[in-house]
């Protein structure tokens, strides 16, 4: 039966570590300028995670193939090198891949968090509610007007409780479901959060970033191919959470401010 | 059928902490370290109560980071004028501690030498317990006056925090309470079963509660 | 005469002798009791779970029973499905891993392994097994109150917990009793953890120092050292919240929530406090989770393999490492939340290097089996499948570790995975291997080997069906807590679920196996002599099972480390801790 347990144990391995190797499930392709050094990091975790996974059930298939069964005649012996061996061992292992990961991939994380966002980056605001996303374009005067939590009325579709009577440059603000943005141009979206906890997480940016009520948090990125991408909520939020997203409409410059005109006439 | 209130006679014990030498290959000869003299049996009671200081720092430690980061977050930290009894409170606390360090003295030279009746140390328990109701009591005042101001528990985080943390040391302060009403009923039994370590457990604990309630005072007059 | 002797001559009672017992051992009976009817309602829980997943549509028989409104015509409503998730977790986490490697094997073995009668403060140790029973009931009391049980997840976050019921169905009474049943369990859990080092600090018998041990019951101290930490925090993170839900306080709710068209009285609070109260608890409690389970398996593989670790120093300078780092790592959750993105470097180091003692422990487990001559038994089998799933659990951390690939992966079913198999399923198979192991000890019965390996092969292989096909979810970007899947990038995803589904099912079935070998061997398996396992530590030299005061009235007296295996002179391949054999000098065969 040990023997048994080392086969199974060796197939498991090998099988689990089959769809990783051809990559059947994936992340989708990156569409962002910081996205190639997470997709790096990734990388390099996967070998490293991959290497410990196989040597370990490997290793733990071969011992028990070999030592299963084995009666009071057979010597007992001691792995080389003993536990202090194995110590210095870990220690060097697993530091190694400290540096390697944790020292290195602060980079990654740096490009995301640290960097401050583009000068000339397009602010939007994202405000997350339940269960919808809407987002909110300064328009023409490139000033936003105020929100006030005690106007929002959704039934008028005023989802940020604008007071355009009162307040000039809530009038020309551009409010929708979708977040449209223009190719290869620095994005800075402000969050927002009406009610509970929600998260942005769009696959193909990399980006995630929750959205804590009473704090004015902020993403910025730079997307790099047009196309159509889901925004999906990762915080639950209540009912429906598993409901709640909104589209990422990546458009080339002149089709953005096509959809801004647009927009703005509604 | 313990009724070990005298103290055994002193000798020269063991080191109460065994060592801790690993005993290398094989066995051998009894370890110098042994746990257990024969006739005096270990009290866990004496590190229970440590055990128990632990995890209550802990808990108000978490009380007192929420406190702090509390503080930091919003901008509604208006701060509160506490009530002046509480002063008095705390000094009616301290005053028991002393009561109580008076009581346990007593107790100890009851259980040495056995001609010492029980009487005196009795008394100081009690007015330790009396104390102690006056201390809840006061507590009690405090809470009615921070009404009276218009302090209600959710009326602003600094009430808040003042209330949740006077009221879980209130009712810490009332565990300790029962503890005192058990060593009094144990040391006046016909026959008392009061072992040293339990009255030496039940005074650390009630002397902690008059270091925690200093603290906690320090703090909220400091932050809230 | 000891002391704890005083405390309790032998019951008499029926009562006295099975229902309010201060013995440690039907203490820790009544915990594994607890933690098995916990396991199987939560098993049945991500069953329901798992069916709805994949056939969102469809009808589940009976379901309308347990909620009218949460199941209208037996089809799971998206809340209802969520409180499912929200008991599944909690009751999981609670009621099972903390309890049954840790109170149960843990209160009925520590007292006999350090050669004393009973723990230190019996009566407390009853009162900490009512008052977990009594969370429980508070808990479970959440299926029937009119909203429902909570959904906010066992993590509770705010201000979802907090605001009440405007957030939505689910949010009412369920998530108070949810608070309430917590805060009971963190105290009785506190009460435990109190008894455990007491009796290890101070109840051992003559000769057992501290450094002989055996590993099991190391780890069962180290576990309530953390414990006695972590769950003070807990108590008042679930006080406060309380206070936010009924007393209008706003500990954790900030201003300008605009809920179901109203605005929120509260202001000022703040998310991220719960956030740190409940991790700071959190992680050190998935620690509390596994430490149990090691030490069994070390203690467990030791016997099996008839030779002693390569280190038994090591082994508990690793375990007490982790159970230090423990509480270094908290904000490793919170990555993505908002806090100062430079704290996630801070926390991302001693995440990393957690890795070590961790790596350390595998190390020394897969080098001590060289050499040695593993008995297979299905006690080992489950330890030797411990190893496996830690591993396997343990790498998928490595991405988590990291802020910048958390991105990524943060909320998904890798995250899912990642913690199913190195807390759940690892502490699981340490749970059944202690079973088999100590079934004998505690019943008198033996087990029956034949249908435990059945169960082992079917729950070894069951669990990586179910729990490896998360981490390709998860590296596709699956989010979790959806309860359904109508995104447009999830549908090709899922078959992958189907598999899942149906793997769970197999499984969960194949635990009928061994529930009837318990039942059975209880009454109808064959008689166990003393000790079936040649096995060393000082429960095997006690009967099976042992007398109310556990030796009998003798006093043990222990002149050997607890692994004393293949000594070379010996009679036996073992020498009992109590051995007065005496072998001093000899070198290992």
């Amino acid at each position: 039966m040990g023997k048994l347990f080392a086969v199974t144990i060796a197939i498991i391995a090998i099988l689990s570590a089959i769809p990783i190797v051809m990559n059947y499930w994936g992340p989708p392709p990156d569409i962002s300028t910081h996205g190639f050094a997470i997709d790096e990091q990734m990388k390099a975790t996967m070998w490293e995670a991959g290497i410990a996974f196989l040597s370990s059930q490997l290793i733990l298939a071969l011992f028990v193939w070999l030592h299963a069964g084995r009666d009071r005649s057979y010597k007992l012996k001691t792995f080389p090198g003993g536990a202090k061996g194995l110590v210095i061992a870990a220690f060097v292992l697993v530091g190694t891949e400290i540096l390697a990961l944790g020292v290195v991939g602060q980079k990654a994380w740096a490009t995301v968090y640290f960097d401050p966002p583009d000068k000339d980056a397009l602010t939007i605001q994202a405000q997350a509610g339940q269960f919808a996303y809407y987002f909110r374009y300064a328009g023409p005067d490139g000033k936003f007007g105020v929100p006030h939590p005690d106007k929002i009325d959704e039934g008028n579709q005023n989802f940020f409780g604008l007071d355009p009577e009162n307040d000039v440059p809530a009038r020309d603000d551009i409010v929708a479901g979708e977040l449209a943005i223009p190719v290869n141009h620095p994005i800075n979206l402000l969050l927002h959060s009406k009610d509970v906890g929600h998260s942005f997480y769009v696959r193909e940016l990399r980006i995630q970033q929750d959205f804590v009520p009473g704090l004015d948090l902020a993403v910025h990125f730079t997307a790099t191919k047009a196309g159509q991408y889901e925004i999906v909520c990762t915080q639950l939020c209540g009912l429906g959470h598993y409901n709640m997203k909104a589209y990422l409409t990546v458009l080339s410059e002149d089709d953005f401010q096509k959809w801004l005109k647009e927009k703005s006439a509604q | 059928m313990a009724t070990t209130v005298h103290e055994p006679p002193t000798i020269p014990s063991p080191t109460r902490r065994p060592s801790d030498h690993f005993d290398g290959s094989g066995g051998g000869p009894l370890p110098d370290n042994l746990r257990a003299v024969a006739g005096r049996p270990p009290e866990p009671v004496r590190t229970g109560i440590w055990v128990a200081f632990a995890t209550i720092a802990m808990m108000f430690a978490a009380l007192t980071s929420a406190l702090v980061v509390r503080q930091g977050t919003g901008n509604d930290w208006q701060y509160i004028l506490l009530p002046r009894i509480l002063f008095f409170n705390t000094a009616v606390l301290i005053a028991s501690s002393c009561t109580l360090e008076v009581a346990r003295r007593r107790v100890a030279a009851y259980m040495r030498v056995q001609s010492v009746s029980r009487g005196p140390a009795s008394w100081w328990l009690g007015i330790t317990l009396f104390l102690g109701v006056i201390f809840v009591a006061g507590q009690w005042m405090a809470w009615m006056q921070l009404r009276a101001a218009g302090l209600f528990l959710p009326t602003n985080p600094n009430s808040s925090f003042f209330y949740v943390l006077t009221a879980l040391h209130a009712i810490h302060v009332a565990g300790g309470m029962c503890g005192l009403l058990r060593v009094i009923y144990l040391l006046r039994r016909p026959v008392p079963s009061l072992q040293k370590s339990t009255m030496d457990a039940t005074s650390y604990y009630w002397h902690f509660m008059g270091l925690l309630w200093v603290y906690l005072l320090v703090l909220m007059m400091t932050k809230l | 005469m000891s002391e704890v002797a005083a405390h309790h001559g032998p019951p008499q009672t029926f009562l006295r002798k099975y229902v309010f017992s201060v013995d440690h051992k039907i203490i820790g009976l009544q915990y594994y009791g607890l933690a098995l009817v916990a396991v199987f309602i939560g098993m049945f829980l991500s069953w329901l779970m798992r069916f709805h997943l994949v056939w969102p549509n469809a009808a589940i028989p009976g379901l309308q029973l347990l909620s009218k409104v949460g199941a209208p015509g037996g089809i799971m409503t998206p809340e209802y499905y969520l409180s499912l998730l929200t008991m599944h977790g909690t009751l999981m986490v609670f009621f099972v891993l903390t309890n049954a490697p840790f109170a149960a094997f843990g209160n009925y073995f520590l007292p006999i392994q350090i050669g004393a009668e009973d723990m230190a403060f019996p009566r407390f140790n009853m009162m900490s097994f009512w008052i977990t029973l009594l969370a429980f009931f508070v808990l479970m009391a959440a299926f029937f109150v009119p909203d429902g049980p909570p959904i906010s997840g066992w993590t509770a976050y705010a201000p979802l917990s907090a605001v009440g019921k405007d957030a939505g169905p689910g949010l009412d009474m369920g998530q108070n009793l949810w608070g309430i049943s917590i805060a009971i369990f963190c105290i009785a859990s506190l009460l435990g953890s109190l008894n455990f080092i007491a009796t290890t600090l101070d109840l051992r018998a003559k000769g057992m120092s501290l450094m002989r041990m055996p590993l099991s019951t190391w780890a069962w101290f180290i576990t309530a050292c953390i414990s006695l930490l972590a769950f003070a925090v807990l108590l008042p993170a679930c006080l406060l919240l309380i206070l936010d839900r009924v007393a209008g306080t706003s500990f954790f709710i900030p201003g300008g929530l605009v809920i179901s068209d109203r605005l929120q009285p509260h202001s000022g609070g703040s998310p991220l406090l719960w956030q740190h109260l409940f991790w700071f608890f959190g992680h050190p409690e998935v620690y509390i989770a596994i430490l149990p389970a090691m030490g069994i398996v070390s203690h467990v593989l030791i016997n099996s393999m008839r030779k002693p670790l390569l280190s038994y120093k090591v082994v508990i300078g690793a375990m007490i490492s982790i159970g230090f780092l423990s509480y270094m790592v908290w904000g490793h959750h919170m990555f993505l939340s908002g806090m100062n993105p430079f704290s996630a470097l801070v926390f991302s180091f001693p995440t990393l290097v957690i890795t070590i003692p961790a790596t350390v422990l595998t190390l020394i487990w897969l080098g001590s089996i060289y050499g040695s001559r593993l008995q297979i038994t299905t006690a080992s089998l489950f330890a030797l499948g411990f190893i496996s799933m830690f591993v396997s659990g343990g790498v998928s951390g490595f991405f988590l570790a990291q802020p910048s690939t958390d991105i990524y992966l943060h909320a998904t079913y890798f995250v899912v995975g990642h913690f199913h198999l190195v807390m759940g399923v690892a502490s699981i198979f340490g749970v059944f291997a202690a079973t088999y192991f100590w079934f004998p000890k505690m019943t008198g019965h033996m087990m029956n080997e034949t249908f435990g390996k059945v169960h082992f092969w079917l729950t070894f292989v069951g669990a990586y069906c179910i729990f490896m096909p998360f981490h390709y979810l998860g590296l596709a970007g699956n989010v979790r807590r959806y309860s359904s899947f109508v995104d447009d990038y999830l549908q090709p995803l899922l078959p992958v679920h189907k598999f899942i589904t149906i793997a769970a099912f197999i499984t969960g079935g194949a635990q009928i196996v061994f529930l009837c070998n318990l039942a059975y061997s209880r009454f109808k398996g064959p008689q166990a002599p003393a000790n079936p396992w040649n096995c060393t530590s000082l429960e095997w030299t006690v009967p099976s099972p042992p007398p109310w005061n556990n030796f009998g009235g003798e006093h043990p007296v222990v002149y050997h480390d607890p692994y004393q295996y293949g000594v070379e002179g010996a009679n036996e391949d073992f020498i009992l801790q109590t051995s007065t054999e005496n072998v001093k000098g000899a070198v290992r065969t």
